[in-house]
């Protein structure tokens, strides 16, 4: 079997919404019954085959290409399986996905991962603003699994963000972790103004010396055994993550957000 | 059977089916890993009074634990499943969360899930952290040496306790010198521990006893000083007898373990007053697990 390969013939004027294309719900379904399928463009509903060009019949292996910014909602809710995208990706990528791993290649849109619960997302350019977060209105975020970004990511990245991580290789905007409940997110590059806004609990780790809002309170330099356990967890992924020379466990430790509960922390990479 | 001279019995070690975890202590070198399994280890010969059986398995490199510091493995053996986890606890609480540096996780994976760290951060008064990092929940305590990490759970398994051989010598220090030589064999086999002092026991004993609060007493089957009072098992050149009891996570771990054990006796031989090696058999009133010595030194 090979991969389904969905590849975009032109590109519409209104976005996507690409929700039905997930692989649990093609599962035994062949090409002209997946041809059939109709999307949401607007206010009008068009065919999967009006807008692809099908090839392939392995629906739990798919493959969108040449896809561009205005095809939403690409993975929601995925229940395994594999989505490869070529091309710009729009909002909501991996919106509460369940397991499974979704790979973009090139850059995505807002509100990638957000409220995921388990699985794999990795983003291979840069990431819109609400990384990981909550809908607007919900109250918790990311549930679970793990989002890489090799890219730069906007802002408020777990936004209400309840368990998991989220890695960032490049830099982040501002309000990094805002109103987080829990969870990690590592970023390498820069970070934005107000890292960790109104975090209850959770850790925020950086490469790179931060501006920590007033209302963290620095807690000293420390060894934390915790680290090189969490950086093995990353061993896996196709990463600066998961390289050795990565590897810390030395510290400086800021907690907070005291205007909050003040039991979460930002921890920066010391020399 | 006899093998170097030493006579093998021809009889049984009546073993009985127990409880048992492994947890990995690690710090910040070996020594304060080791220290802190001493402690944890400590007062747990017997579940007769200790409430459980536990012993230090082996050292680990800092490439076989899980946060890459040197590390000891420990297992421990319990009647129940409730008392398992109540030793577990306490003695991780007082033994481990109090040494320097330490950091402790579960040694094994698949099995009923027992609290490992899953109390002991209440020790941290809400300034504890979770992070659930490959499906594994581990807490992070404040604690004035920094911070101590605990995996939440550990896996308890069914195991077997009791597994035991008799070494009968002309002499004290004979009998001590073949002991010793047996433990440094069998504490190279992974899954058990000899959980007596040192991995020696000299005070064997049987089922019951004349006073009816006592469950077990003295083996005076075994006693050499009882040789003309009591009905004897020894032969009058027997003047010493010391046992070596092991718990192990299955009944081959423990045939293996008792193999090498016997084997590293007999080397001494008859020569150097090693005479015979029985074991502590109860007639079947101890418990279903038997390890025939002449099966096993076949």
């Amino acid at each position: 079997m090979s991969a389904l390969t969905l590849t975009m013939k032109h590109r519409l004027d209104q976005r996507v919404d690409m929700s039905p294309l997930v692989c649990h719900k093609l599962a035994g379904l062949t090409p002209e019954q997946i041809g059939a399928i109709e999307l949401q463009c607007g206010k009008q509903k068009i065919r999967v085959d009006s807008l692809f060009k099908i090839q392939g019949d392995d629906t739990q292996n798919l493959i969108i290409a040449n896809s561009f910014a205005k095809l939403d909602y690409i993975g929601k809710e995925l229940q395994g399986g594999q989505i490869t995208i070529e091309g710009d990706v729009g909002a909501y990528l991996g919106m509460q996905m369940q397991s499974g791993v979704i790979h973009a290649k090139d850059d995505a849109g807002l509100y990638a991962g957000c409220e995921m619960k388990e699985g794999l997302l990795q983003i291979d350019g840069n990431a819109g603003d609400f990384l990981g977060a909550a809908l607007p209105g919900n109250k918790q975020g990311m549930k679970g699994g793990r989002i890489l970004v090799k890219g730069n990511v906007g802002e408020r990245a777990g936004d209400h963000m309840r368990r998991g991580a989220i890695l960032i290789e490049g830099d982040v905007g501002a309000y990094c972790g805002s109103r987080m409940v829990a969870g990690t997110i590592a970023v390498m590059g820069q970070c934005g103004r107000y890292p960790g806004y109104a975090m209850r609990r959770g850790t925020l780790l950086f490469w790179q010396a931060v501006q920590a809002p007033a209302t963290f309170n620095d807690c000293g330099s420390h060894t934390l055994a915790f680290l090189p356990i969490l950086f093995s967890s990353f061993g896996d992924l196709n990463s600066h993550f998961a390289e050795p020379s990565e590897v810390f466990n030395r510290v400086q430790r800021y907690g907070g957000d005291l205007a909050e509960t003040g039991r979460g922390e930002i921890l920066v990479k010391l020399a | 059977m006899i093998i170097n001279g030493v006579t093998i019995d021809q009889t049984f070690a009546e073993a009985f089916p127990m409880k048992a975890t492994r947890a990995i202590i690690t710090a910040q070198n070996e020594k304060w890993a080791m220290i802190s399994a001493q402690a944890m280890t400590g007062f747990a010969t017997s579940v007769i009074a200790c409430g459980c059986e536990a012993g230090i398995e082996r050292v680990l490199s800092p490439s076989e634990t899980p946060d890459g510091r040197p590390g000891v493995s420990i297992l421990i053996f319990a009647m129940g499943g409730k008392g398992l986890a109540k030793q577990l606890e306490t003695r991780a609480g007082q033994c481990v969360l109090t040494s320097p540096t330490s950091a402790l996780f579960a040694g094994i994976d698949e099995g009923k899930q027992i609290p490992l760290g899953k109390n002991l951060r209440y020790f941290g008064d809400g300034f504890q952290i979770s992070k659930k990092i490959n499906g594994k929940r581990y807490w992070r305590v404040p604690v004035m040496d920094g911070e101590f990490l605990a995996e939440a759970t550990t896996a308890q398994v069914g195991a077997v306790g009791g597994g035991n051989f008799l070494v009968l010598a002309e002499s004290q220090p004979q009998a001590l010198a073949a002991c010793e030589a047996a433990i440094e064999e069998m504490r190279k086999i992974p899954n058990v521990i000899m959980p007596f002092p040192g991995g020696v026991v000299r005070s064997g004993s049987k089922v019951g006893s004349k006073y009816p609060a006592l469950g077990a007493s003295t083996n005076d089957a075994f006693c050499p000083t009882l040789k003309g009072v009591t009905q004897t098992d020894l032969s009058p050149e027997i003047e010493s007898v010391m046992e070596i009891v092991i718990d192990g996570l299955t009944k081959e771990d423990i045939d293996q373990a008792m193999r090498v054990g016997i084997q590293a006796v007999c080397d001494m031989g008859a020569e150097q007053g090693i005479k015979r090696i029985s074991a502590g058999n109860y007639g079947g009133k101890l418990g279903p697990f038997h390890f025939h010595l002449q099966e096993i030194m076949a």
